[in-house]
C-alpha cells in the first residue's frame, strides 16, 4: 500500500500488453496508451469540431479554428513563407504535445510527456529533421552557420567546437525543458497532496494549494507545449534561412 | 437568422480572403523579433539552467566518445566538457541578448544573404 503513495509511482511505466520484437521490448505500456488516447481525443476533438463545419462556427468549431489559426500564425510570423509546407508537422507536434500534457492532469491518468525518452525521442526527431532540411536547402553552405561572419581564423579552431556543441545542444534544452516541467509540476502536485491526509484539520492550507497549483499546472501545459513548438519553428527558421 | 441578414458580412469576407490571397497567406519572417516566449522570472531562470547543462552535457558526451575512439581516456573528456561550459554560457548570453536560443545566432543589422530569405 505504501509504495503506492510514493510522489514519484505515478511515472511508473506499467506493461499493459507485452510484446517482443526480436530482442526489442515493444510491450504496449500505460505510456503507450495514453499516446493513442491522446492521438484519438486530438483527432476526435478536430474532425468532430469541423464536422458541421457552419460558417457561423459553434463552441467546438470555434475552438478547433482558433487553435488552427494561433499554429498558422505562429509558424507565419517565426518561419514565414516557407513555413507553409512545414505547418501540418508543426501543428500536430503542438496538438500531440498540449493534450498530452491536458490529459496528464486528469487524475489517475498518466502524463508521458514527464518522460524525457518521448520528448526526447520528438526534440531528436525535431532536430534530425530541422538539420537534414538545412542541409538540403544550402547543401555545405549550411556549415557556415557554425563560423560567424567576422571572426578572426585564428579563433576557429577554439570557436567552431563551441558552435558545434551549442548547436548539438539544442535537443537536450528542448526536451529536458518540458520534461523536468511536467515531472516537476507532477511531482510537486502529489507532494502536497499527500499532505492533505496527514495534517488532518490543517490540510485544508495545502488542500488550497493544491487547486491554485493546479490552475498553475494547466496552464504549464499550455505554456510549455507552446514554448516546443515555438522552438521547433525558430530551428526550422534557422534551417531555412542560416544567419 | 442568417435569413434576415443579407450577404453583408459575406461580401466583406470575400474581400478578405482576396487580400489574404494577394498576400499570399504567409507574410514575411521577421528574424530576432521581440515576441518570444513570455518571459516570467521562474521560466527565464529555469531556461537559463537548462541551456548550461544540457551544453556541459553535450560536451562530456563528446569527449567521453572521442576519448573511447581515438584511447586518449580522459584527456578529450575534461577539454571537451570545458567547450561545453563554453558553449553553455554562450546560449545563456545569447538568451539574454534576445539573439534567440541556441546556436548560431548573430544580430543580423544588415543582412546580408535577402534574396535568400525571401
Amino acid at each position: 500500500m505504501a509504495e503506492n503513495h510514493s510522489p514519484l509511482a505515478q511515472f511508473e511505466i506499467k506493461t499493459l500488453v507485452p510484446l517482443k520484437i526480436g530482442n526489442l521490448d515493444a510491450s504496449f505500456t500505460n505510456s503507450s496508451l495514453f499516446m493513442v488516447a491522446t492521438v484519438v481525443v486530438v483527432s476526435a476533438f478536430l474532425i468532430l469540431g469541423m464536422r458541421r463545419n457552419a460558417l457561423v462556427p459553434g463552441r467546438w468549431q470555434s475552438i478547433a479554428e482558433l487553435s488552427y489559426v494561433f499554429i498558422a500564425n505562429l509558424v507565419k510570423d517565426t518561419v514565414g513563407s516557407e513555413g507553409r509546407n512545414y505547418f501540418p508537422f508543426i501543428f500536430t507536434v503542438f496538438m500531440f504535445v498540449l493534450f498530452g500534457n491536458l490529459l496528464g492532469m486528469i487524475p489517475y491518468s498518466f502524463t508521458f510527456t514527464s518522460h524525457i525518452v518521448v520528448t526526447f525521442t520528438m526534440a531528436a526527431v525535431i532536430f534530425v529533421g530541422v538539420t537534414l532540411i538545412a542541409l538540403a536547402k544550402h547543401k555545405m553552405h549550411f556549415f557556415s552557420f557554425f563560423m560567424p561572419p567576422g571572426v578572426p581564423l585564428l579563433m576557429a579552431p577554439l570557436l567552431i567546437p563551441i558552435e558545434v556543441i551549442s548547436y548539438l545542444s539544442r535537443p537536450i534544452s528542448l526536451s529536458v525543458r518540458l520534461f523536468a516541467n511536467m515531472l516537476a509540476g507532477h511531482t510537486l502536485l502529489k507532494v502536497f497532496a499527500g499532505f492533505i491526509v496527514s495534517l488532518g484539520v490543517f490540510g485544508v492550507a495545502p488542500w488550497l494549494f493544491v487547486v491554485a497549483l493546479t490552475g498553475l499546472e494547466i496552464v504549464i501545459a499550455f505554456l510549455q507545449a507552446f514554448v516546443f513548438t515555438i522552438l521547433t519553428c525558430l530551428y526550422l527558421n534557422d534551417a531555412l534561412h542560416l544567419h | 437568422m442568417t435569413e434576415e441578414r443579407p450577404n453583408s458580412d459575406l461580401d466583406g469576407l470575400q474581400n478578405r480572403i482576396d487580400g489574404a490571397r494577394e498576400r499570399g497567406g504567409f507574410s514575411h519572417a521577421q528574424k530576432n523579433r521581440q515576441e518570444q516566449p513570455p518571459n516570467n522570472a521562474l521560466s527565464l531562470a529555469f531556461r537559463v539552467g537548462i541551456e548550461l547543462v544540457s551544453a556541459v552535457a553535450v560536451g562530456l558526451g563528446i569527449g567521453w566518445l572521442l576519448d573511447k575512439w581515438l584511447d586518449t581516456k580522459p584527456w578529450l573528456m575534461l577539454v571537451f566538457i570545458i567547450l561545453g561550459g563554453c558553449a553553455g554560457i554562450l546560449n545563456v548570453y545569447r538568451m539574454a541578448r534576445g539573439y534567440g536560443y541556441a546556436a548560431g545566432y548573430q544580430k543580423d543589422e544588415n543582412p546580408t544573404d535577402e534574396t535568400d530569405r525571401r
